[in-house]
């Protein structure tokens, strides 16, 4: 019989750990002179409280839910890939690509050929340390650190020595054309007839982050790739003696993953800055760290994460604007989620078993 | 190039791996112990804010390096109950121990000093000053004129501060712990096959909250030495990458203490060299791209690892929780 039930697990785990990474982040609130409720009441009006709002946070979101998905994919696999904020990045050089290099006669047309190329490019770039831990056996966390670096400065390069046009001083490629523009969530709702604040970043990618979450959940789950992919994941000698290969999973978990990353790319690059500069993922692929921490690798948990930490990266730019908190508040947040979540876990958990064993026992 | 601009270069690579030598030495003690740590970036930063701060308010750098080591060894405790109490997955403490400390420097120095992420100049005696060796030339005019073994005593060796010695000092004495004493022979054992070591009945969990701990009072000493030796103050997110390229020259090095000095003084060279791209270009006749140099000490990791130049073979035990009974 299972020490807890499984809504305690799904459900009551990663509340308490947000309350107790809530607890810290007010702690750290009130040592620095600040009020926690009130700056709690600027970030939920900031994050939430119009369409403007909203459009933010779900831009926001939108990275999240890419590299969030991303993160997931390779933990089924048990690995864990600290690099999807490198293969974010040159996502974004495949999304520039493609925009720039192929002329597109409609943006239904541009987005999945700009998302081809952001996969393909976040795919290759998680292909050699993939292949290295399968093969060489060198430990992925750190060879998607080293890639992580590597490929800013590739970046780096490629905008300052080859995507840079002539004459222009900014390390940044041309706009992208119009054609490849894509709708905001103003024009996509203004055929319906709703109004939404037209300033807001939040564009058609949201849909595609969505479509994502439905994929990766038929992957995982109901397909034999999946199965295998958990199999792996849950016992590498287990999957060995059913036959699956382990290179083969091991360099497919990591191609997918690198190649989510890589698609949110389609939300930044393409959908708002319309061009792409330096350090244009902003710190994203760490954030889904979090966010599928959060998420328990679960497309749905994965989403509702995304949402959330979009509203805390929204809300933690009100605070900026009006409290003066510098936006690093909600870098203290990810962390302290990511330690309650994904470090301490253990401590949560333990006590909760304990308290439910306990009160098994008083009723029976 | 003249003899005395690779001096310069070479003085440079030293100053600049001595941050680097220190973390890796850290993360030596901590994965030899079996505790993988990703964490030395996060470490460092927030030693070197604390150590900032401290002088800044105080005027005293001892002061300030005190408080740099316990504000190390603060995140080190979190590391150690999180990967050595609760078992948790050390890897993602260390993740979680980088965005802490990332945020809560500027966050914190921001509310304490209000200069968008920075703490004040620090000067006199809030700074480590370098020691100048007696009979060195101190004046650039009279370097130039001297003989090149008086310019080596008075470029290279004379003028840093005392961090940089004890630093070098450290190397040896590292591994005289690690190879010739009781307790460095049970560290690494710790790192290898813990339950051998539970079995001869030494206490598994007080020898890695040792390595931990001896981990944050090095990474406490490297960040301090960012902000009160190396450059005088604080600035958001100081630490570049550091941390991480300590990791670098740990697996470089194989996790052995003296050819972590040698890798730390190859990553320290090339970071001397990225800010010398005009006498590189000089030397070698062609123009090499700074961001390549960059680059260098991740892509020479990545070979590395790869094992196409000898396997870095890491610690056994490193990143496992030991669970004393199944």
């Amino acid at each position: 019989m299972d020490k807890m039930p499984k809504w305690a697990d799904v459900v009551l785990i990663p509340l308490i750990s947000l309350f107790l990474a809530a607890l810290g982040a007010g702690a750290v609130l009130m040592a620095t002179g600040h009020d926690p409720i009130a700056a709690l009441g600027v970030m939920i009006e900031g994050g939430m409280g119009s369409s403007r709002a909203w459009g933010y946070t779900l831009y926001y979101a939108t990275n999240f839910i890419f590299t969030g998905l991303a993160v997931a994919v390779a933990i089924h696999a048990r690995l864990f890939n600290i690099g999807a904020e490198g293969q974010a990045l040159l996502g974004g050089v495949g999304v520039a690509v493609a925009c720039l290099q192929i002329p597109w006669p409609h943006w239904s047309l541009a987005v999945l050929g700009a998302l081809v190329f952001a996969g393909l490019f976040g795919g290759l770039w998680a292909i050699v340390p993939a292949w290295l831990q399968a093969k060489r056996g060198s430990h992925i966390v750190i060879t998607t650190i080293m890639f992580n670096f590597i490929a800013a400065a590739l970046l780096n390069f490629l905008l300052v020595e080859v995507m840079k046009p002539a004459g222009v001083m900014e390390p940044a490629t041309a706009s992208f054309p119009e054609a490849t523009h894509l709708p905001s969530f103003a024009d996509m709702l203004g055929v319906f007839g709703i109004p939404f604040a037209s300033d807001a970043p939040a564009n058609f990618a949201f849909i595609l982050a969505v479509i994502a979450c439905v994929l990766v959940w038929l992957l995982i789950w109901r397909t034999r790739l999946g199965y295998e992919i958990r199999a792996f994941g849950h016992s590498e000698t287990g999957a060995r003696y059913a036959g699956i290969s382990g290179v083969k999973i091991i360099v497919i978990a990591m191609v997918i993953s690198g190649a989510l990353a890589g698609m949110m790319s389609v939300n930044n690059v393409m959908g708002e800055a319309e061009r792409l500069v330096l350090n244009s993922s902003e710190g994203a692929g760490f954030i889904g760290i979090a966010v599928a921490l959060m998420g328990r690798n679960h497309p749905m948990g994965v989403f509702l994460a995304a949402v959330l930490f979009g509203f805390l990266y929204q809300g933690g730019a009100q605070l900026s604007f009006q409290l003066q908190i510098p936006r690093e508040m909600v870098t203290v947040i990810q962390a302290l989620v990511i330690l309650f979540t994904g470090a301490l876990d253990q401590m949560i958990r333990g006590t909760l078993e304990r308290a439910f064993l306990a009160a098994r026992k008083w009723r029976a | 190039m003249d003899f005395l601009t690779l001096l310069q270069i070479l003085d440079a690579s030293l100053r600049l791996a001595t941050p680097l030598l220190l973390a890796c030495l850290a993360g030596l003690f901590s994965e030899r112990a079996g505790i993988f740590d990703i964490g030395l970036e996060g470490k460092m930063l927030v030693a070197a804010f604390l150590a900032g701060a401290i002088a800044a308010t105080s005027g005293n750098v001892w002061l300030g390096l005190l408080a740099g080591i316990g504000a190390s060894l603060m995140l080190s405790v979190v590391h150690g109950l999180a990967s050595i109490t609760f078992r948790g997955n050390q890897l993602i403490s260390g993740v979680a121990i980088n965005f802490f400390a990332a945020g809560l420097t500027v966050v914190a120095s921001q509310s304490w000093f209000g200069q968008g992420g920075r703490t004040p100049q620090l000067s006199g005696a809030a700074r480590f000053d370098p020691i100048i060796w007696p009979g060195a030339i101190t004046k650039i005019k009279d370097l130039r004129k001297a003989d090149p073994l008086d310019q080596a005593y008075s470029e290279l060796l004379s003028g840093h501060a005392i961090i940089v010695y004890a630093a070098l000092l450290l190397v040896p004495l590292s591994w005289w712990v690690l190879y010739r004493t009781r307790f460095g022979l049970r560290l690494r054992a710790v790192g290898e096959n813990p339950a051998a070591v539970d079995t001869a009945g030494i206490s598994v969990v007080r020898l890695r909250y040792s390595a931990v701990l001896i981990c944050g009072v090095l990474c406490g000493i490297a960040g301090a030495y960012l902000s009160t030796a190396l450059q005088a103050g604080f600035v958001k997110d100081m630490t570049a990458g550091r941390g991480y390229i300590a990791l670098a020259a740990l697996i470089f090095a194989k996790w052995r203490p003296w050819y972590a000095l040698y890798a730390c003084l190859l990553f320290g060279f090339l970071q001397a060299l990225a800010l010398r791209p005009d006498v590189l270009e000089k030397a070698i006749g062609l123009k090499v791209q700074v961001q390549l140099l960059d680059a260098l000490p991740y892509i020479l990791t990545v070979i590395i690892l790869a094992g196409f130049v000898g396997k870095a073979i890491p610690p056994r035990a490193g990143g496992e929780p030991y669970v004393k009974e199944r």
